[in-house]
C-alpha cells in the first residue's frame, strides 16, 4: 500500500489533475482467485476481453496475449464467458501462487 | 453640523408614493446634495396606506432606519386623513403637504397637529387636467419645492425631464412638467 | 494619499449598485432565478446582457439549487461565474453552496439579506447568511449601496486569488440597502475592469490539453485533508482581503478591511454590528460623545474568515461591549455574532452582551441602539440574550 499523502501535497479542490488515472492504481492485489489461461484450448474469440470490466485481457492483433495482473481483481467473468465447450480459463486459488 | 431633512410620504398604494420618495432622491442627488429614498415595503396591495421616505442632507447620509420624527409630511389622498395620524412625530415646527380640493379649515380639523406650516394644493386636480390621469405624485413635488428647502424646480424639472424622456412620449414628459410648475405655482397655504 | 480617478456620482439602490458591478466585472455566466428582494439585483443585469452591455452567458434555471449548481458547473469550466440571491433561496441552494466551497471554485453571489420565516416574511434580518456560515464561503457584509457596489468588485479579486480560491458572499440588507435610492460613486468601467483583472482559472474542464476530474470521490483516507486544504484558504484569506483593500483604496480613496473602528480611540463601551444598522449606530455614538459619553462603535466587515485577533485588540481597552446580531441562533446563549466576539475575548474580563434586533424587517431606530448603549454605561448586566424593538 502506497503512503498517503498529506494535505499539503494533494491537489487544491479535491481534483484528479490528469486522466488514466485508474492505471496506477493496483486492484490487482484486491484477487483471491487468479485466471489461469490455457493456449492449447484458446481458440481466440476474445469473448473475455469484451466482458472483462477492469481491461485486465491483454490482446494483440486479435490474439490472447494473457492477463493483466496488476489491474485483474479475480472475478472470474472472464472464465465464466468463455465458451464451454472451449474451457479455456480456469480460477485458481491465489494463495497457490503465493510463497 | 450637517443639515439633513427628512420627508414622509403618505399615499394609498398606486398613488406614486414609492416612486415620488425616489425620484426626489434622485433629483437631489443629481444637484449635488446627499439623499436616501425609501418606502416602507410589504405585500403591494393597491389602495393600502403606504409610506415612503425621502431623506436630504448636505453631508453623507448615515442613518438606515425608517422616518418616526419628519421635518415634513407630504399626504398624497386626503382620504387617509381619517384613518392614519399622518402627523405622527412631526414637530410644531415642521411642515405639512397635503393634496385635497377640500379647504383649509376642513384639512385642519382632521389633523392632530397644531403647527402653522400647513399647505395644500389640488394635485389629483392638476393632474387630471394636464395629464388625463389623477396621479398626483409628480405635481407633489412642484409644490414641495415651492414650500421647503429639499430641492429647488429647476432641478426638479431637468431631472424629471431627462429621467421622463428616456421611457415615456414627449406628450406625458410634458403633461408632468406643466403639472409640476402648476402645482409650484397654485400651493397655498393653510 | 489616494490619487482620485474619474468617477461617476449616481443615484441607485443596492441591488442596481451590485447590479452596476457586475456589469463592469463582465462574468462569463450569471445563473439566476427570482426571489425578493433580490429579484431586481439580476433583472438590472439581465437588461445589461439585452442590450449588449456585457456578453454574459445568462442562465435562468428553474430553482436556487439549479442557480448555484449551474455556477459551479461553470466556474469547474473554468469561467467567471456569478449569481444572487435571498433567504429561502439562499436555504435551497445549502447543499451545493458546501460544493462550491469544496471544489474551491471562486464564485461571486450577492446576497441580498432577508429573513428565512416561518411566518413568512419578505424582509431583512441576516438568517440566511448565518445558515451558511459554515459552509467555506468568505462572508462581506455591506453597510450601504457604495458599500455593496464596492465589496462586489473587491470579491472578485478576494474569491480566485491563487491562495484563497474560495466562493464569495456579499452580503446587502434586504430593502433597507436594496431597495433604497442613495448617492453612488462608481469607477470608470475601464478602472473598473482593470482592478478586477483577468480570470485565469487554476484548471477547467474544458481544456482537452489538460483532462482533469473535478467533484471526485474522497473517501475517509482523504477527505479531511481536503477540509483543512479549505481552512488554509480561509488562513491566506485575510492577507488577501487586506491587500485588495489596500488597492482599492489607493483607487477610490474608500478604506476598507475587517473592521471599521468609529470613535474608538477613547471609548469606554462600544458596540460590535453589521450591515445598515452600522450606519445607524454611528449617528448614536455621535450623539452620545456630543453629551460626553464615550462610546465607540465597531463594524464588522468581513464574517467570514472571523478577525478574531483584530477584534480582541480592538475591544481590549474598552469597560464593557454589545454585540447586535439580526439573527438569533435558538438555543444558543446569544446571536451568532455574539459567539464569535465572546469566544475572541476568550481570558480577557471584559463584559461582553448579546442583543438581538431587526428580524424580519423590525426597523432599528437610534433610540434603540441608544438604550443599548445606556444598558453598558449603566452596568446592567443580564446572561441571556436581549432584544431591541421587541415588545413584551
Amino acid at each position: 500500500m502506497s503512503k498517503l499523502k498529506g494535505w499539503k501535497d494533494i491537489p487544491i479542490g479535491a481534483i484528479v489533475p490528469h486522466g488514466g488515472t485508474a492505471f496506477d492504481y493496483e486492484t490487482g492485489s484486491w484477487r483471491s482467485f487468479r485466471p489461469v489461461h490455457d493456449r492449447d484450448k484458446c481458440i481466440d474469440c476474445l469473448d473475455c476481453w469484451f466482458c472483462c470490466p477492469d481491461n485486465a485481457i491483454l490482446a494483440e492483433e486479435g490474439k490472447f496475449k494473457g492477463f493483466d495482473m496488476m489491474h485483474c481483481k479475480g472475478c472470474g467473468i472472464c472464465a465464466k464467458v468463455c465458451p464451454p465447450k472451449v474451457g479455456a480459463i480456469t480460477m485458481k486459488p491465489e494463495s497457490d501462487f503465493r510463497e | 453640523m450637517a443639515k439633513l431633512t427628512e420627508i414622509r410620504w403618505h399615499a394609498r398604494g398606486g398613488q406614486g408614493a414609492k416612486t415620488a420618495s425616489t425620484f426626489l432622491a434622485e433629483a437631489a442627488i443629481h444637484a449635488g446634495m446627499y439623499s436616501q429614498g425609501f418606502p416602507d415595503y410589504g405585500p403591494e396591495r393597491m389602495g393600502a396606506p403606504i409610506r415612503g421616505f425621502t431623506r436630504i442632507s448636505d453631508q453623507p447620509i448615515r442613518l438606515h432606519c425608517a422616518i418616526d420624527e419628519p421635518d415634513v409630511v407630504v399626504v398624497l389622498d386626503d382620504t387617509l386623513l381619517d384613518n392614519v395620524d399622518v402627523c405622527e412625530g412631526l414637530p410644531e415646527t415642521g411642515i405639512v403637504l397635503i393634496n385635497s380640493h377640500k379647504d383649509a379649515a376642513t384639512i385642519r380639523s382632521k389633523i392632530k397637529w397644531k403647527g402653522k406650516s400647513l399647505f395644500i394644493v389640488n394635485a389629483s386636480g392638476i393632474a387630471l387636467e394636464e395629464m388625463g390621469r389623477p396621479i398626483p405624485n409628480t405635481p407633489m413635488l412642484g409644490a414641495l419645492a415651492k414650500i421647503s428647502e429639499t430641492v429647488a424646480l429647476d432641478a426638479l424639472l431637468e431631472d424629471i425631464q431627462k429621467k421622463f424622456a428616456k421611457k415615456f412620449k414627449a406628450q406625458v414628459v410634458e403633461g408632468n412638467l406643466r403639472s409640476i410648475k402648476r402645482a409650484y405655482e397654485e400651493v397655498r397655504a393653510a | 494619499m489616494a490619487k482620485r480617478l474619474s468617477t461617476k456620482r449616481l443615484a441607485l439602490t443596492g441591488n442596481e449598485a451590485v447590479a452596476e458591478a457586475f456589469k463592469q466585472v463582465n462574468p462569463d455566466v450569471a445563473a439566476v432565478f427570482p426571489i425578493t428582494p433580490q429579484t431586481e439585483l439580476m433583472h438590472k443585469f439581465a437588461e445589461y446582457v439585452n442590450d449588449g452591455k456585457v456578453d454574459t452567458e445568462l442562465i435562468a434555471v428553474e430553482s436556487e439549487h439549479s442557480a448555484m449548481s449551474a455556477a459551479v458547473g461553470a466556474a469547474a469550466g473554468g469561467v467567471r461565474a456569478i449569481t444572487a440571491t435571498s433567504a429561502n433561496g439562499l436555504a435551497l441552494m445549502w447543499e451545493i453552496l458546501y460544493i462550491a466551497a469544496g471544489m474551491r471554485l471562486p464564485i461571486v453571489m450577492a446576497l441580498v439579506n432577508r429573513s428565512l420565516g416561518g411566518p413568512l416574511n419578505i424582509h431583512c434580518d441576516h438568517g440566511d447568511a448565518m445558515g451558511a456560515r459554515d459552509a467555506g464561503w468568505i462572508h462581506i457584509y455591506s453597510e450601504n449601496t457604495q458599500e455593496a457596489y464596492d465589496n462586489t468588485l473587491q470579491a472578485f479579486r478576494i474569491a480566485e486569488h491563487r491562495e484563497v480560491m474560495l466562493p464569495t458572499m456579499i452580503t446587502l440588507d434586504g430593502f433597507i440597502i436594496s431597495h433604497t435610492t442613495e448617492v453612488l460613486e462608481i469607477l470608470d468601467d475601464e478602472t473598473a475592469k482593470s482592478f478586477v483583472g483577468e480570470y485565469k482559472p487554476l484548471t477547467s474542464l474544458l481544456n482537452p490539453d489538460q483532462p482533469v476530474t473535478m467533484g471526485s470521490l474522497a473517501l475517509p483516507d482523504y477527505y479531511f485533508e481536503h477540509k483543512r486544504q479549505l481552512v488554509e484558504g480561509m488562513y491566506n484569506a485575510p492577507r488577501v482581503i487586506e491587500q485588495v483593500a489596500k488597492e482599492y483604496y489607493e483607487l477610490t480613496g474608500r478604506q476598507y478591511g475587517f473592521l471599521e473602528n468609529y470613535r474608538m480611540e477613547d471609548a469606554e463601551a462600544a458596540i460590535v454590528v453589521m450591515g445598515s444598522a452600522a450606519g445607524t449606530t454611528k449617528e448614536v455614538v455621535d450623539s452620545l460623545r456630543d453629551r460626553g459619553v464615550k462610546a465607540g462603535m465597531i463594524k464588522l466587515r468581513v464574517f467570514r474568515p472571523f478577525p478574531h485577533e483584530q477584534l480582541a485588540n480592538a475591544l481590549s481597552h474598552l469597560n464593557s461591549v454589545a454585540v447586535l446580531d439580526r439573527c438569533i441562533s435558538y438555543g444558543a446563549q446569544g446571536g451568532p455574532v455574539f459567539g464569535e466576539v465572546r469566544s475572541a475575548m476568550y481570558g480577557k474580563t471584559i463584559p461582553v452582551h448579546s442583543y438581538i434586533y431587526g428580524l424580519g424587517g423590525r426597523d432599528l431606530t437610534p433610540h434603540m441602539v441608544e438604550s443599548a448603549y445606556n444598558d453598558l454605561f449603566e452596568g446592567k448586566s443580564d446572561p441571556r440574550m436581549r432584544y431591541l424593538g421587541l415588545r413584551e
